[in-house]
């Protein structure tokens, strides 16, 4: 068997020979969703513009997502000739790409300005491991994540990708279940059930003739969270080697990745992954002569929240709506089509071929003994470093946001931090030095869920988060439940009064109540989670929903109803009219003496002539409770009736 | 490249799912490849097609329509040339993406999953886009433009106007020359 994987290898780096110029500069470019929103589709056209007008030679090479969000387009340019080592630049704009091939590729001065770091240690230029939002990640998922081109089947081979099948091929089914177990890995979809005893129980199952079947579960619901999404688009290998793992373990033929249908470009990746994988005999029948079946399709989720719950899931590739249903019986024993069904997340796929080739014990060394390995976060919101960030479990909610992540932006204080989206809570300052793990954070309230981080700063309103999610979760619910249903659209109505000014004393304790009905009498996790951001927010920021209940006022000045915004005579500059010609609503006016008032009639609260308002003068304020408002009246001048 | 029309006739788009219809089995499994394959073929489900596809499947319009309006990804009104989607992703809430939603219903004078009266442009807010770092995102056709703010709505609304406004003359010239 090894020696049908050697001549799979052997080919693989054939064709790679074939392409590969040792001496010509390569150009890596982050093509995953988030960089080609950034632009990077304008800057490589850029690139390869400019070394075609210039007559400079070098391979334009596209890779996945490096998950340094703040820092896209990121180009890694490695020039051997020109003595550098190979160099990170963030931000790279069109007009930068064609200064770089014309200043670094053709004349050799790598720009030292606009430089990140280099990617290995060398004597000229800091090493990116010495910042600590590269040296304290610890990559095992996302290890070749923006290194290698997901497109080409090849790139992932000569990493050693694959390697960990034919391992397992070459194992007993029991002996791969029993690795798995002993690694200790948990579901990183966010309920953390152990993952070798969901395939021991698959495996063990009687599946009365049907075909058993592994879902890859990529049905990334959390609107803030995209790391799966992130994963498929840069190394989608690594996923469908983990998937033929298990399917060996448990004796599945069938694999169906179901993946959102809102991420074109993973959906695009994975089929392409699939196809390349059956062409080089690594899926199909009689896999590398082993007699192991294996084939996987991929299914396309239609966008409904409650289809990342397992029954939900199962219910919509069988085409019907996307309820859950009760259980027992558990899909591991009667899923897909009743047949046992395996369904695990994106993450925990692509954990397993590393644990395969490394080991369960160098497994066990990363991470906590309750919940060993990394987790992928997606950290957004007020930091100054945002994105995807790969860290051992257990490291604190502190270092993750101040070490690694850089803190929050423009001075300003930390506030709260909002972990696991809609179906996770809301965490203050105390909890910063909280562990990140499945067992900690349940404690805490809230849920490591999805691994989606929005770090809110002091001009944040904790009550308007939790009903923005209630407000989501509301919307997702499948109907079947009524406490979900009716509680979820109850919840959300208190806390749309209570952002507006209109929340009563008795509301608080209504939510309470609500809240543990809820969770109590819901069939599936999103209801039973829904209510997690009320509770954890009435919890730690009871005097910001008292704030708002009593005295009308949102101590973060987000809730628009209790906010107002109004210029500051004292430092409006007479005859400057930025903030006049940015309001979209003509609310803002000029006085008589020629500085401007805003109409609290007009004004929608947009906040633009505040952004827009040039910093040497700073006057527009924004004041809550919205009496607090100074009075300008507004008076025809002849200025204004122009 | 010829300018798309949206108004097609009904009967052709329905003749021309029928014979697509022929390409899928008869598994009620086929049920949601089936609606996104409509979807993507014509951007909208158009009513009719509905029992169309329940016909094919043996199975009650009705419970079509359920499967097509329980799942966000599903619409049944043609969308404008030039739809915009606003994320309400967590990261552009707290960013402000309602206030960008708010500024395009405002300038087109239409809601969200709404249609202006010429055809020209859609609202529609979409749960998360996937690139929070470039809080509040909208997406205008398949580009996205991060740091929204509610000044570039007007902008970027202008722009296609433009455009199109240029396009419209060139195409006049063209004809009269």
């Amino acid at each position: 068997m090894s020696a049908a994987f050697q001549k799979i290898y052997n080919a693989a780096a054939e064709r790679r020979a074939a392409v590969d110029k040792p001496d010509v500069p390569v150009i890596h470019i982050g093509m995953a969703t988030c960089g080609i929103a950034s632009g990077a589709l304008e800057t490589k056209k850029a690139f390869e513009e400019a070394l075609a007008q210039q007559g400079v030679e070098a391979v334009v090479h596209p890779v996945g997502c490096f998950g340094h969000c703040y820092a896209e387009p990121v180009v890694v340019i490695e020039h051997p000739a020109s003595g550098f080592p190979p160099i990170l630049y963030p931000n790279v704009t069109p007009g930068k790409a064609k200064m770089l091939t014309k200043l670094y590729l053709e004349e050799g001065d790598p720009r030292f300005e606009h430089i990140l770091g280099a990617t290995v240690e060398n004597e000229m230029i800091p090493w990116v491991m010495e910042f600590a939002r590269f040296s304290m990640e610890t990559r095992i998922v996302t290890r070749l994540c923006g290194h290698i081109d997901p497109e080409r089947i090849d790139e992932y081979i000569l990493e050693g990708g694959y390697a960990s099948m034919v391992r397992a091929l070459e194992m007993h089914p029991d002996d791969i279940v029993e690795e798995i177990k002993s690694s200790g890995l948990r579901g990183r979809g966010g309920a953390g059930f152990p993952t070798g005893q969901k395939w021991e129980l698959a495996a063990r199952a009687d599946s009365g003739g049907k075909e058993k079947i592994v879902i890859c579960n990529a049905d990334e619901g959390d609107p803030g969270a995209y790391m799966d999404r992130a994963i498929l688009e840069s190394n989608p290998h690594q996923v469908i080697e983990g998937m033929a793992i298990c399917a060996r373990a448990m004796g599945a033929s069938k694999g169906v990745v179901y993946v959102r249908a809102e991420y074109p470009l993973a959906v695009d990746i994975v089929t392409q992954a699939i196809e390349q994988a059956r062409e080089s005999g690594l899926l199909g029948r009689d896999i590398l002569g082993s007699a192991f079946n294996f084939d996987i399709e991929v299914f396309q989720g239609s966008g409904a929240f409650v289809c990342g719950e397992e029954t939900a899931l199962i219910k919509s590739i069988e085409g019907t709506r996307g309820m859950p249903i009760n259980r027992p019986p558990y899909p591991v024993e009667s899923g897909l089509y009743g047949a046992p069904t395996v369904i695990n997340n994106v993450k925990t796929l692509a954990t397993v071929a590393p644990i395969i080739e490394k080991g369960a014990e160098w497994f066990k060394s990363i991470g906590t003994p309750g919940s060993p390995g990394t987790t992928v976060f997606s950290v957004v919101g007020e930091v100054v470093h945002p994105g995807l960030v790969e860290i051992p479990m257990g490291v604190t909610l502190r270092t993750l946001i101040f070490d690694i992540c850089g803190g929050i932006p423009n001075q300003k204080k930390f506030k709260a931090v909002q972990i696991g989206g809609p179906s996770g809570g809301c965490l203050p300052e105390e909890f910063l030095d909280t562990p990140i793990d499945y067992d900690s954070l349940n404690h805490a309230g809230a849920m490591l869920g999805s691994g989606g981080i929005v770090v809110m700063d002091e001009d944040s309103c904790v009550v308007d988060v939790s009903r923005y999610f209630l407000d989501f979760t509301q919307n997702e619910s499948c109907g079947k439940c009524t406490f979900c249903r009716i509680g979820t659209r109850h919840l959300l109505d208190i806390l749309s009064r209570i952002t507006i000014g209109e929340g009563i004393p008795e509301d608080l304790e209504k939510l309470k109540d609500l809240s543990r009905s809820i969770s109590q009498g819901s069939l599936c996790g999103l209801g039973r989670t829904a209510p997690n951001p009320v509770m954890t927010s009435l919890e730690y920021f009871a005097d910001e929903y008292a704030a708002h209940v009593e005295e009308k006022r949102c101590p973060g000045t987000t809730c628009r109803a209790l906010t107002a915004f109004y210029i500051d005579l004292e430092k409006c500059a007479r005859g400057c009219d930025v903030c006049v010609g940015c309001c979209p609503v003509d609310a803002i006016f000029t006085t008589r003496t020629r500085k401007k008032g805003i109409d609290q009639q007009l004004c929608v609260k947009c906040g633009e002539c505040k952004v827009a308002c040039p910093a040497e003068y700073d006057a527009v304020r924004r004041v809550s409770p919205a009496e607090g408002v100074p009075v300008v009246e507004r008076v025809e001048t002849e200025d204004s009736r122009e | 490249m010829v300018e798309q029309n949206d108004d097609f006739e009904e009967e052709q788009i329905l003749q021309e799912i029928e014979g697509r219809l022929a390409g899928f089995g008869r598994e009620r499994s086929n049920l949601i490849p089936i609606l996104q394959m409509i979807q993507e073929q014509y951007r909208y489900l158009p009513k009719a097609s509905l029992e169309l596809v329940g016909r094919h499947l043996a199975i009650p319009s009705a419970e079509v329509f359920g499967v097509a309006t329980f799942y966000n990804q599903f619409r049944f009104n043609p969308p404008g040339k030039h739809p915009i989607k606003v994320c309400l992703g967590t990261a552009c809430h707290v960013r402000g993406g309602d206030i960008i939603l708010e500024n395009f219903e405002r300038k087109l004078e239409i809601k969200v999953g709404e249609t202006t009266p010429d055809r020209e442009f859609s609202i529609e807010k979409v749960a998360c886009v996937g690139c929070c770092a470039l809080a509040p995102v909208a997406l205008v056709g398949e580009t996205v433009h991060g740091g929204m703010a509610p000044s570039k709505v007007e902008g970027l609304i202008l722009r296609i106007e433009v455009e199109n406004e240029m396009r419209q003359r060139a195409a006049e010239k063209e004809k009269s020359a």
